[in-house]
């Protein structure tokens, strides 16, 4: 075994005389406390993809490091640190956590690695510290709950309460659903986040309800959403105030939600960039691979890093394998010439998605499972709000 | 301000000071009478809440469940006392909170490969899953006004047990000099493992009853574990009486503090910068309340009498 690896690695070193061996990806998520929940998606679709993928790009093998964040910011940061300096891989991707990307990013940019960013959009990162080796497979934060501020003023919902964790995304996500929700907004909560998250919302729900708005707009993602829509449940709210939520009902926690029985949840609708009843190819081979494979839906988390994974192999293909070309690898990167699961999308100035996004409802499959299905386009080929501040 | 609304979040404050108060007794108990410190407390809660979880899918109902569930949370007290706690009784404080830290851990770990990283919600019975109106525009849904009752109880019962028992006697005796109760003829290390079993039970109680509210997950004693220990510093550490004002006044202090900062910053600074400080500071609030009261008064608002 080891004389064919030798033989195949001087085959390589023949053939394509600069290249590395292999691509080695850094994948910062989060693989402990609650949030792991979110982590063990996302990296189960990092393995599908690898396994789709037969392990190569292009000709070069396919190496992983993940990496745990732990939920903070300055463990995102030495995890991060370590995969750049110690491990020296040449793309960093991943990053649930908007806070842990913010103080993440510096390390991997100034030491010349690209920076991917699988989910987090902080405003920052697409506006004023956009950066040439920054990409986000996902979208910018405030894109979500614009297109939920516009189903709302379709909807003729005169007044909201709104309720989300005080974080660089939660902060994103209230000032987005601000932008286009005509109406008028009674009041607002930005409740403690982190791995000692607040997840009692008793004064909040009271204060929501004593307010009098005609509906509730919430972000709580991952394990706060099980607990924020159990306390609206038993508040008795859904009458009186409903819900209209981004990144909460999903596919984390709806099979959780079932399994309490909270029927309320079907019918509910929100807003997002992906859906698994998506109809292209790359989105049918993934969800079908995904679910007989892991026996669950994929989140929109586990899609995007399935995409991040992707996009990385339509680069290092384009380039023929020569990574030591960043400029070329950056001009490959911005194409995002890959079959996406989302369907086809180009990448703005400020290397940000513009793409779709749909209204999706929750259904009961076939089978009886909780998942969503798209009922409407709300944006073709959005641009988020802060390309303009972005001078690159 | 509306009348209403400070009286349902009055009710709000009360009912997370009454669950603070199961995590602080315990913790007050250990601490005060066998001078251990345990920050692996928190751990029995969340442990509590996941027995509390697999029961309920077990029997079937909630109730049960939790009947089931002390009595197990209590044997894990028992065994930690035994192997972990126990030769750590000697040594310094600083062994304490290194050999509860890993024990923290441990437990973590254990019930990330026992139950998965995914939470658990627990269903609740029907009858529980409703709301109560007591007033026109005053509803409150009734697993909240359960989990009052349940706190009054149980502090009356310990209050009873501590004053108005042998039991309690020999507790509060071994408080004072526990070498004296020892050189009496009272089996002293009997006595701590069952303070510690029963200070084990009462947080477990406290995450099952939560765990119905948010949801029974990894690391969810590690939050109530900081707020317990404030409580019992501000309320003076070793007393119950101050264990059980402490969290009524953090309780009230906390959840009147998110629902009202806000406003009342509104009233002397531009709304902006009332929404960026309101939540900062309501966050701060009760380690502001706690070092005030340490300021003032450092063995805290209610120190035992004999110490």
């Amino acid at each position: 075994m080891k004389r064919f690896m030798a033989a195949a690695l001087a085959a390589t070193m023949l053939t394509t005389p600069v290249a590395a061996e292999s691509v080695k990806i850094g994948f910062v998520t989060t693989l402990t406390t609650g949030a792991a929940v979110i982590g063990n998606d996302m990296k189960d679709a990092v393995d599908l993809a690898v396994e789709h993928m037969g392990g190569k790009m292009g000709d070069l093998d396919v190496e992983i490091v993940f990496a745990d964040d732990g939920f903070k910011p300055e463990t995102g940061k030495q995890v991060t640190d370590k995969l750049v300096k110690q491990d020296n891989v040449d793309f960093v991707a991943g990053y649930i956590w908007s806070h842990v990307l913010l103080a993440s990013r510096k390390s991997v940019l100034d030491a010349g690695k690209f920076l991917i960013s699988s989910n987090a959009g902080p405003s920052p990162v697409a506006g004023k510290l956009c950066h040439k080796n920054f990409f986000s497979a996902s979208w910018q934060n405030d894109q979500t709950p614009m297109a939920m501020g516009e189903v709302l003023n379709q909807q003729g919902v005169k007044s909201l309460y709104i309720m989300a964790p005080n974080y660089a995304a939660g902060k994103n996500m209230v000032a987005g659903v601000e932008r286009t929700f005509a109406g008028e907004v009674k009041g607002k909560d930005l409740t403690k986040w982190g791995a000692d998250a607040q997840l009692d919302f008793s004064a909040e729900l009271a204060k929501a309800k004593a307010s009098g708005a005609e509906g509730l707009f919430v972000f709580y993602p991952g394990a706060a959403a099980g607990a924020f829509i159990k306390q609206y449940n038993q508040a008795g709210l859904k009458d009186t105030l409903p819900l209209y939520s981004v990144f909460t009902v999903d596919a984390i926690s709806l099979p959780r939600l079932q399994k309490a029985q909270f029927d309320s949840v079907l019918g509910s609708r929100v807003t997002q960039q992906w859906d698994p009843s998506l109809d292209n190819a790359a989105n049918q081979k993934f969800v079908a691979d995904y679910k007989a494979k892991f026996g669950r839906y994929p989140s929109f988390y586990a899609a995007q890093s399935y995409d991040t994974l992707m996009l990385i192999k339509s680069a290092v293909e384009k380039v023929g394998g020569d990574l030591s070309d960043q400029d070329a690898v950056r001009a490959a990167l911005k194409a995002a010439d890959y079959d996406s699961v989302r369907g086809k999308y180009t990448y703005g100035d400020n290397h940000m998605p513009v793409q779709n996004f749909y209204l999706r409802e929750v259904v009961a499959d076939a089978d009886g499972n909780w998942t969503t299905k798209v009922v409407a386009t709300v944006y073709e080929n959005h641009v988020d709000p802060y390309a303009g501040e972005c001078s690159m | 301000m509306d009348f209403a609304l400070l009286f349902i979040q009055t009710l709000n404050g009360i009912q997370l000071g009454l669950l603070l108060f199961l995590v602080a007794s315990g913790l007050t108990l250990v601490f005060g009478i066998l001078d251990f410190v345990n920050l692996a407390h928190g751990s029995l809660y969340m442990i509590g809440a996941f027995i509390c979880a697999s029961l309920t899918f077990l029997t079937g109902n909630f109730l049960i469940a939790v009947i089931l569930a002390l009595p197990v949370t209590a044997a894990i007290g028992w065994g930690v006392e035994r192997f972990l706690a126990q030769p750590l009784y000697q040594r310094d404080h600083l062994d304490h909170v290194l050999g509860t830290f890993g024990l923290i851990l441990v437990f973590d770990t254990a019930v990330h490969l026992i139950w998965g990283p995914a939470g658990i919600n627990i269903p609740l019975p029907a009858w529980l899953d409703t709301q109560v109106s007591l007033t026109e525009g005053v509803v409150i849904p009734t697993y909240r006004l359960l989990i009052i009752m349940t706190g009054l109880v149980v502090a009356v019962g310990l209050f009873w047990l501590v004053n108005y028992t042998r039991l309690g006697m020999l507790i509060r005796a071994g408080a004072s000099n526990r070498t004296m109760v020892g050189a009496l003829g009272i089996d002293i290390s009997t006595l701590f493992a069952l303070v510690f079993a029963l200070g084990a039970a009462l947080a477990g109680l406290a995450g099952m009853l939560v765990a119905p509210i948010t949801e029974a997950s990894i690391g969810m004693g590690n939050s109530i574990i900081i707020t317990a220990f404030v409580v019992i510093i501000v309320g003076g550490i070793g007393s119950m009486k101050g264990a059980f004002i402490g969290a009524i006044i953090i309780g009230l202090i906390d959840t009147l503090g998110r629902s009202f900062i806000d406003d009342g910053f509104k009233l002397f600074m531009s709304s902006d910068a009332a929404e960026t400080a309101g939540p900062a500071v309501s966050a701060m609030l009760i380690y502001i309340i706690m070092a005030a009261i340490l300021a003032v008064r450092p063995q805290g608002l209610f120190p035992p009498k004999v110490r």
